[in-house]
């Protein structure tokens, strides 16, 4: 009996926590992957029967899936890279000692806070060209008005602005942590030296600042691409089918359309494009601090 | 360095126990419990609040519903015990709407008048089907009753067998007594509710398309309502006023939602989705490009901009804040426009039937919701037990003539406490298009499916694109859905 223990110990420790997975992530993923080979769907009027890989064959002439593929990445590049520039250069701002710095850095963690579907719904009301207060503000200093989330060509950007508000501050937060626990002496090093302001962050700051910043980005990219309830509650895919990113044509499929196989094989192979984003640039990291 | 182990092993076996139930107990939901915590879905958000009516329900309802019948001591009636179905527990799902928030203030006369308990949930609409769907489709469902669209799910929930056939309550006089008066239901509207035969639910709610405008407006340019689409277009176009933020028009442009609002243009114009015999889509006749058409050059020259994610909540906020003079929209909405709490410009606001276009005027006038009973119910009797008081005549009129909510009973609306919360002008339009077009959208299995095809028509016309090439696309689009469609 002991003997057993002795020589199993390392997986009876484990097993708990495996157990968990296996029901709660493994059993799910590989049942979406099981659906994903059926026609299943409530108006056919047939019960479902596994037919391989048909739906994955459909996938690349279905045009709005395609389309959402790309414009799930231009809606997470865009909002992703705006909020790691804004993100570096204000925790910059913030690393020093000042008056009210507590005070600013609650505000700032404010939008983190937030419900994301309440921050759609106000902005939406915002975003209203006529009756909008973004508008209304751009009118009164007679800038050019926006059609915002009401016109096609707008509503990506639109609604990435939402994403970089709600969630820049916690690329601040994660730099903010980073900058604190830089070492002392390349920065005393530097002033000796003679390195000017922009020279010490370009040449000191940033590289050493590097790792976490990337931290960040590799967060802030895997949540991005899921993005769902911003886009849900402000567009619902529209106008058209410009705002449809690769989840919301998933859920479309699913509960509007009520083809649960063709859309488990939306999201499995928006499972494997989250993967891949997450191994690369975990990858491209490592070979970065080599 | 035994004993350890022993004890390691004891926490770990504790933690399995622990843990098991738990994971194994989450994915199926439990048919036995009264409320089953439903498949997991990451879109459930709102929580069904269920009514506090149940709570001031009789405080005999502990009494075994089997012992009630005898509790009642008729000598061997003719009329049925009192409480047959005393001590029973209903769950029915509704959709937040007027009619369902006038009901829970009266549901207590129920619940004291039958003994049986009734929970109310209620969730916005597609929620509603959302949550019907997955509870369904995962079997061992406790919902006893619903609120439904018929056009929307009729079919769909049809052909998967999730309905009870109403007619079967109906027919049988033990259930539906002579009082309960069926044939008093309008035509039309037991007509939508009819899939092959069956009778899918007791229609509740009715609606049909309606012009409202802006009195003052029209008037003070010199104008009458329109009675044509053309005079429609030329107030539109007279009213608009870009530089000081004033349009002449405003409808739905947001292509899913505004299919329904988009077909009576196209009823009007001579068109239709598809051809009811050969299953044939008609989306791209001269008909119908000509409806869309006009119905893109109205958004695009004459509405606010940025129509085209506007569904009805955003077009009334718009309209109710003052800046637009005429809008088409469904006459059940006429609350949020005609309250002067609600909008800037209620008084001045009136509403007219849908103007005429080249085939007359043929608005939509459909059953929008009704109340369904649901197969897998173990009470169907007591459900329908309530079905048929929601529906009754002094139901009905309590709805219509409390709560404003316009029903589909004749007999109501020729009574005078039944047109009594309805203003004159919209009462006229309601029965002038009493008589319209039986649907607002295809009648297909993939109701959602269809409605976005169609969509996208109106969001190309609307953006001033080709609406010729656009209606050819989705013609094919529609037809390739048509033919998917089961026989």
């Amino acid at each position: 009996m002991s003997n057993f223990l002795d020589r199993n110990v390392k997986w009876l420790f484990p097993l708990p926590a495996i157990l968990f997975i296996l029901v709660m992530m493994v059993f799910p993923i590989l049942y979406t992957v099981w659906n994903s080979m059926t026609p299943w769907s409530i108006s056919a009027g047939r019960p479902p029967t596994f037919f391989g890989l048909e739906n994955y064959q459909k996938l690349p002439d279905d045009s709005r899936f395609v389309a959402s593929i790309g414009r799930t990445f231009y809606f997470t590049i865009l909002a992703v890279s705006l909020e790691v520039i804004l993100g570096v250069a204000i925790a910059l701002l913030l690393n020093r000692e000042f008056r009210f710095k507590r005070i600013i850095n609650s505000i700032m963690l404010l939008p983190m806070m937030a419900t994301p579907v309440a921050i759609a719904m106000v902005w939406l009301l915002m975003y209203v060209p006529t009756t909008g207060i973004i508008n209304f503000v751009l009118r009164a200093f007679g800038l050019p008005e926006g059609l915002w989330v009401y016109n096609a060509q707008s509503v990506i950007p639109a609604l990435a602005l939402v994403d970089v508000w709600e969630w820049t501050p916690m690329i601040i937060l994660i730099c903010l942590a980073g900058l604190t626990a830089l070492p002392h002496d390349p920065f005393e090093a530097a002033v000796v030296d003679g390195a000017s302001t922009w020279q010490t962050i370009r040449y000191i700051t940033l590289p050493m600042l590097m790792p976490t910043i990337s931290v960040a980005t590799l967060l802030r990219l895997i949540d991005a691409i899921k993005t769902f309830d911003i886009i849900y509650t402000m567009t619902q895919g529209g106008p058209g089918f410009t705002s449809e990113t690769i989840n919301i044509y998933a859920f479309v499929q699913s509960f509007q359309y009520f083809n649960f196989g063709y859309a488990s094989s939306v999201l499995v192979v928006f499972f494997a494009v989250v993967l891949s984003v997450s191994l690369l640039v975990t990858y491209s990291r490592r070979s970065l601090e080599i | 360095m035994k004993i350890r182990l022993m004890l390691a092993l004891l926490l770990v076996l504790a933690i399995v126990v622990a843990c098991a139930p738990a994971p194994t107990a989450t994915p199926v939901p439990p048919t036995a419990a009264p409320k089953p915590t439903d498949a997991p879905k990451p879109t459930d958000a709102p929580k069904p609040t269920a009514a506090p009516a149940a709570t001031s329900a009789p405080a005999a309802t502990t009494v075994p519903p089997t012992a009630a019948p005898a509790a009642t001591k008729a000598p061997e009636p003719t009329a049925a015990p009192a409480q047959p179905y005393k001590g029973a527990n209903l769950r029915i799902l509704v959709a937040n709407h007027p009619w369902y928030d006038y009901l829970k203030t009266i549901l207590p006369d129920f619940q004291k008048a039958t003994g049986i308990n009734v929970t109310l949930e209620n969730y916005a609409e597609n929620d509603l089907v959302q949550k019907l769907t997955t509870e369904f489709t995962a079997g061992g469902s406790t919902v006893d009753a619903f609120m439904q669209r018929p056009l929307q799910e009729g079919k769909l929930f049809a052909q998967n067998g999730w309905y009870v056939d109403l007619n079967t309550f109906i027919k049988d006089a033990k259930k539906t007594p002579d009082t309960y008066n069926f044939a008093d239901f309008q035509k039309a509207a037991i007509g939508t509710e009819t899939v092959k035969d069956m009778l899918t639910g007791i229609p509740i709610v009715t609606e049909q398309e309606v012009l409202y405008y802006r009195k003052d407006l029209y008037q003070a340019a010199g104008l009458q309502a329109p009675k044509t689409l053309d005079e429609l277009e030329a107030a539109a176009a007279k009213l608009t006023d870009k530089s000081k933020q004033q349009f002449g028009f405003i409808a739905r442009g947001q292509g899913n939602p505004a299919v329904t609002q988009f077909s009576s243009y196209l009823y009007s114009y001579g068109g239709d989705w598809f051809d009811q015999n050969t299953k044939k889509a008609t989306l791209n006749t001269p008909e119908a490009i000509a409806a869309f058409t006009l119905f893109g050059k109205l958004h695009k020259n004459y509405a606010p901009p940025g129509t085209t994610n506007m569904s009805w909540p955003q077009a009334v906020a718009v309209f109710a804040q003052g800046s637009v003079a005429s809008y088409t929209d469904a006459n059940s909405i006429f609350a949020n426009l005609l309250d002067p709490t609600k909008s800037t410009v209620a008084e001045k606001t009136g509403v007219v039937v849908f103007p005429a276009g080249p085939k007359g005027s043929v608005p939509y006038s459909v059953t929008s919701w009704g109340l369904s009973i649901a197969a897998s119910s173990k009470n169907k009797d007591a459900a329908w037990e309530f079905v048929k008081w929601a529906t009754s005549k002094e139901i009905v009129l309590k709805e219509q003539g409390v709560g404003a909510n316009p029903g589909a009973r004749a007999s109501v609306w020729a009574d005078p406490v039944g047109k009594s919360k309805f203003p004159a002008d919209w009462v006229a339009a309601q029965v002038a298009s009493a008589n319209g077009r039986g649907y607002d959208r295809p009648l297909v299995v993939q109701v959602g499916a269809a409605r976005d095809i169609i969509g996208t028509i109106i969001t190309a016309a609307i953006n001033g694109e080709d609406v010729t090439a656009a209606a050819n696309k989705a013609n094919a689009d529609f037809q390739k859905l048509l033919d998917s469609e089961p026989k």
